[in-house]
């Protein structure tokens, strides 16, 4: 069993606690000059996403999480599962609704994304920081009007809606940042 | 790879001026200034401080304390160093284990006249002149934590910092569980430690004598250790002490602290027989202080991290 002591816990680090595997955020060292050193860590669970905060005694450690990234592209959607593939040894692995998360309604086939793999299994799925996508249903538009600053919704073809300014149109295809779901810009034809 | 120093070049600047400001002040006050040994053939055996060995079997200095105290009884007078020390510890936003100290000793002061001289000292390099405050270890915790710290036990002191929303760390032993120092500490660095010198620096005194390190323990109800510490916001910046002199305590508490370390699976270095020695032929009463200048420095110029005011701090070494 590996295990990492507080010195070696830098933001990143993937840890087992309780049997649930957390990221390192933040690893603050306290330290009076004639008493006892101590960590507090802040940590998210990579299953719940949920932050929290723990501490340990200085030199103390955690059981190392077999967890890791792997860029894999994306290929179908069955309905329960979403399959992609390594690019490289061309093996195939699937996640499931809850590994994918925010990164469903983002991605349509093809795209690279990043996956945690905890023990093999995808942990999470996380799509392209941006994504280039076509809307498929929006109201019409003010056509010329670029100045107003207003807003409408607008469906895209993964399913997922975001606000476009007004002149934007149906059909047309719009670069969107996954992190904030903000439309970014209209993409040249 | 990262080549440059975390400091920047007006930072630099800073320390020059500041070790030049404490050179003056010194020498207006005709207080010598010594150099001695950083590998030393013992080493501090203080529960909670870990020191480098080399592959001699030396130890490099986590203090210049020890040699400085066989000046003093050699009849040295007042003297003071600025020395490199090292700590066998982690790197931190507050922490470096290599880092620069100034220590200093006064022949005929105790702790209090002692903190009159750190106050003028500061003063002198730029800290406030107004707002400083004296607390007891018992009057700061009354203030910040609202209870006597002498007046409870560890199981206590356990369940109050859970009340106070302070979590405890994890996988806790026994020998921590009942150990009242060791929940002190906790409160210490978590919450009345981070209160401490909010305005202008603060000086916290008479510690429990359980903490008394080397310094002098004076009979009482409770008996208190004669030590202080100096923390500005919220920063531990100095530690001082009127010094113990007597040879047989002294290796009494030696003894008892190696004792510890080697029940607690830690590296047990040789103690300074040499400074037994000194105190047996006779220390002048005197109070000594160690001041950390890295974070003197981060303070004065209004800093947030220890690698901003050095060169080149332990991950860019």
């Amino acid at each position: 069993m590996a295990t990492v002591s507080t010195n070696e816990m830098k933001a990143g680090t993937k840890v087992l606690i309780d049997g649930d595997p957390y990221s390192i955020i933040d690893n603050e060292y306290r330290k009076p000059g004639k008493g006892q050193a101590t960590n507090t860590l802040k940590i998210r669970n990579l299953k719940t996403g949920r932050v929290l905060e723990k501490t340990l005694k200085s030199g103390d450690s955690w059981e190392v999480a077999d967890v890791e990234d792997a860029e894999m592209q994306y290929l179908y959607n069955d309905g329960e599962f979403w399959t992609f593939m390594d690019p490289t040894s061309f093996e195939q692995i699937q996640a499931g609704k809850a590994a994918m998360a925010d990164a469903a309604q983002w991605i349509k086939g093809e795209e690279t994304v990043r996956i945690t793999l905890w023990n093999g299994v995808p942990l999470l799925v996380t799509a392209p920081n941006t994504v280039e996508l076509t809307i498929v249903e929006t109201d019409p538009g003010l056509r010329g009007d670029t100045a107003t600053g207003g807003t409408k919704p607008a469906k895209l073809e993964t399913g997922a809606v975001v606000k476009v300014p007004l002149f934007i149109t149906e059909g047309e295809k719009i670069k969107v940042d996954t992190r904030t779901g903000e439309y970014l810009s209209r993409v040249g034809k | 790879m990262n080549w440059q120093p975390s400091a920047t070049i007006e930072s630099l600047r800073a320390r020059a001026a500041l070790l030049a400001a404490i050179r003056a002040f010194f020498a207006a006050r005709e207080v010598l200034e010594v150099a001695t040994p950083l590998l030393s053939r013992h080493a501090t055996v203080d529960r909670h401080i870990d020191s480098f060995v080399t592959q001699d079997g030396r130890w490099l200095q986590t203090s210049p304390e020890f040699a400085m105290k066989r000046l003093l009884a050699a009849g040295s007078g007042p003297i003071w160093q600025i020395a490199p020390v090292f700590r066998y510890e982690e790197q931190g936003r507050h922490h470096n284990p290599e880092f620069t100290m100034l220590e200093w000793y006064r022949p005929g002061f105790d702790h209090h006249r002692l903190m009159d001289e750190v106050e003028a000292l500061l003063r002198h390099c730029g800290a406030p002149a107004g707002g400083w405050r004296r607390y007891s270890y018992r009057q700061a915790f009354g203030e910040h934590a609202g209870f006597d710290p002498f007046a409870l036990d560890a199981a206590a002191l356990r369940e109050r910092l859970a009340a106070r929303g302070v979590a405890e760390p994890d996988g806790l032993g026994d020998a921590d569980c009942a150990s009242r120092d060791f929940w002190l500490d906790l409160w210490m660095s978590y919450v009345v430690g981070p209160q401490l010198g909010r305005e202008a620096p603060a000086f916290l005194y008479d510690f429990p004598a359980s903490q008394a390190a080397l310094a002098r323990v004076r009979a009482g109800d409770p008996p208190v250790a004669e030590r202080f510490e100096l923390f500005w916001r919220g920063l531990e910046l100095a530690n001082g002490f009127h010094e113990l002199s007597d040879a047989a305590e002294q290796r009494r508490r030696f003894e008892a602290d190696q004792q510890w370390r080697r029940a607690n699976g830690r590296v047990v270095p040789p103690y300074d027989a040499e400074l037994i020695a000194a105190l047996q032929a006779g220390l002048p009463d005197c109070a000594g202080v160690a001041l950390g200048i890295d974070r003197l420095l981060l303070l004065l110029s209004g800093r947030e991290r220890l690698d901003e005011v050095l060169a080149f701090p332990a991950d860019r070494a």
